[in-house]
């Protein structure tokens, strides 16, 4: 065998490998992928805690504040761990959130009432549910896992000069909300830029934006801001996060009932 | 008086420590209550109006591995004496030490999952001059430790002061037509009296949607095991009353269990009396029920939850109204921003057919205010039933709260 034969055959091997992969990547494998990929580059955060103020709008234009720290585990192979603890409306003061988010499976959530000074464990099948009045529901805020959804790569589109996947995701949790969520996925980051969210009879339900991404640890995108706007009752909710800290040390046992109890 | 002074030295050093997270927080809030009818005892009246404060401080260090809690309340009623009251709700300081968790000083606890009677809920005396419904507490001097385990979660309490049962007074209302007497001494039927130590300890976890407790009690009974006359009117009927504590250990269970949208509730105890008239007596009461939630009934995204439990006691009518009944309720839930919820409901003696029935409604307004509603009503009270005593009693209550 000569060199050239060698070469045609490294050649045809190659070309031969390479279009079957393409011919054989559906869209749902390619929006599966992207999902892995965005899974993959927020992988490893370990855990964070950041400061987050929720304002929430009616269509009259009247606003509420609330203020809550949130600390998350990171939890590889599963849901992160996560607890949500309430600075204000003044009357909720100390109110927190213990929550075990799983893919598939209801989460296990504990809620802690400071003045009864009692852990209730909540029945959070329901997922779809507005998180604290907010146009987000729980589902909206848990965190996400490749598991949640099965993926359609709709197109290539750019979205205010950024180039994008834009991809199809359906709930696999069945008692999701959703029928449906339409994601643009920043194609050099694979960051999430916009999601459109569908209610359970397929219509137009919610758009979540989000803005002013900046990068941790020289890997990890959170967003400054995320606003969800929902289209059926015209009100809205724009998250603003602030003071994110990445590997501050959080343990698993800062995250039990007797933890839930002494946040504050 | 000592332990208390104890408690302010031990807040004071703590308070000089660099603060990391002190801060103040709390309500001050005003009140109204109104009766349909005129009262039993012409000492009551129809209209009372009362203010009521709570500041808290918490502060906490090391990360949230120390922390210190205060709670101070103080109320000033229009008319009842026993209403115009103050109590040291926290004052504790919590450490944790890898997996162990201890806390020192007056602080409180809950235990249980039911929501119309709390039986296994016994470490904290029932501040009852606050509401009927029996949900507010008075603090309660304790050094408790908890572990954590991966097998759950065990708690230890040692409780060496007893604080006594607050009861309606003389113009205050509503209240049994016979005076309970909280300013002479109470009876104490064994030696230590309220100087006895208690001690308790609960164990508790949860595997996967299931979550259960046990928990076993040795002190004094938080409920009075008897009323002692101490005076009467000119018939020889007792007109006013102290109550008699008693010794018990106390048993209990607790669990519940969701299916879908249905959550299953039990608590049982079994109370053994160890002094007094009782001694050696045992009592069982059970409250077992589901709450069963639907999601989204409007269409929208409020909620509605039916509330439906039995309440059981094997001791005789007189100590007990949840013998035989039937608690029934309706919980809205809005999820708004003002955080809109209405609760109503009856409570259903199913021998007497004598009830109880309860709307509280409560919404925020703008950021700092908290207005809530209750109307309870007692019906089927005719003579020789249980709630003969509050015939006239239905009433209104507005609270408006401003908290900060």
């Amino acid at each position: 065998m000569n060199i050239s034969t060698i070469r045609t055959a490294v050649i045809a091997t190659a070309v031969s490998l390479l279009p079957f992969s393409l011919l054989a990547e559906t869209a749902e494998d390619k929006g599966l992928a992207i999902a892995i990929e965005a899974d993959k580059r927020d992988e490893g955060f370990g855990d964070s805690t950041a400061n987050m103020t929720m304002e929430l709008k009616n269509k009259q234009g009247d606003t509420s504040i609330r203020y809550i720290r949130i600390k998350t585990l990171e939890i590889i192979g599963d849901g992160d761990k996560s607890m949500s603890i309430f600075d204000e409306p003044a009357d909720v003061k100390g109110t927190a959130f213990l929550t075990f988010s799983h893919a598939i499976k209801p989460d296990e959530q504990w809620l802690y009432l400071p003045a009864l000074k009692r852990v209730k464990r909540i029945n959070s099948k329901n997922k779809s549910g507005p998180f604290m009045g907010s146009e987000f529901a729980y589902e909206d805020i848990a965190s996400q896992e490749i598991e949640k959804y099965t993926y359609k790569y709709l197109r290539d589109e750019t979205l205010n000069g950024i180039d994008c996947f834009v991809i199809e995701r359906y709930p696999a949790y069945e008692h999701s909300g959703y029928t449906r969520q339409v994601a643009w996925i920043n194609k050099a980051e694979y960051r999430p830029e916009k999601i459109v969210f569908y209610d359970r009879k397929n219509t137009l339900l919610k758009t979540l934006t989000y803005d002013g991404y900046q990068q941790y640890l020289d890997k990890y995108w959170r967003a400054d801001q995320m606003f969800m706007e929902n289209h059926q009752t015209g009100k809205s909710t724009k998250l603003t996060w602030s003071d994110y800290r990445f590997r501050t040390g959080l343990k698993d046992s800062d995250f039990n009932k007797n933890s839930l109890k002494r946040a504050r | 008086m000592k332990r208390v002074l104890t408690g302010i030295t031990l807040g004071m050093a703590v308070l000089q420590t660099p603060a990391i997270g002190g801060e103040w927080s709390g309500y001050v809030s005003g009140q109204f209550r109104g009766f349909f009818e005129d009262p039993v005892d012409p000492r009551q009246h129809n209209t009372y109006l009362s203010a009521a404060a709570e500041p808290r401080f918490d502060h906490s260090w090391q990360g949230g591995d120390h922390s210190f809690d205060t709670r101070l309340f103080y109320r000033v009623d229009q008319y009842d004496d026993n209403r115009t009251h103050g109590d040291v709700r926290e004052l504790s300081w919590t450490g944790v030490f890898d997996t162990l968790e201890i806390t020192a000083g007056i602080s409180k606890v809950f235990w249980g999952v039911a929501e119309t009677q709390h039986l296994v809920d016994i470490i904290n005396q029932t501040d009852l001059v606050e509401n009927v419904d029996g949900e507010d507490k008075l603090g309660q001097p304790m050094i408790k430790l908890s572990t954590v385990q991966d097998w759950g979660i065990i708690d230890f309490f040692v409780l060496p002061y007893f604080r006594e049962r607050t009861f309606s007074g003389v113009e205050g209302r509503p209240r049994p037509e016979v005076v309970i007497d909280t300013d002479s001494d109470a009876i104490y039927d064994f030696e230590a009296g309220q100087d006895h130590t208690d001690l308790a300890v609960r164990y508790s976890h949860y595997i996967g949607e299931w979550e259960f407790g046990l928990s076993y009690f040795s002190g004094i009974d938080r409920l009075p095991s008897d009323f002692f006359p101490i005076a009467f009117d000119p018939n020889g009927q007792p007109t006013t009353v102290v109550p008699v504590y008693s010794l018990i250990n106390q048993a209990g269970i607790d669990g519940q269990v969701f299916f879908g949208d249905w959550t299953w509730k039990l608590e049982a105890i079994n109370k053994e009396y160890r002094s007094g008239r009782r001694k050696g007596s045992h009592t069982f009461q059970s409250v077992t029920g589901f709450e069963y939630t639907w999601v989204g009934f409007t269409g929208g995204v409020s909620d509605l939850g039916f509330v439906v439990e039995y309440h059981y006691s094997d001791a005789n009518k007189r100590e007990t109204i949840f013998d035989n009944d039937l608690a029934t309720a309706l919980r809205y839930v809005m999820n708004d921003a003002q955080s809109t919820e209405i609760l109503m409901g009856f409570l259903t003696d199913a021998n007497t057919r004598t009830a109880a029935g309860f709307i509280e409604a409560s919404r925020r307004f703008g950021q700092n205010w908290l207005l809530e509603a209750e109307l309870r009503t007692y019906n089927g009270t005719e003579e020789g039933r249980p709630l003969f005593s509050f015939r006239f009693d239905n009433f209104v209550q507005i609270d408006l709260a401003y908290y900060f």
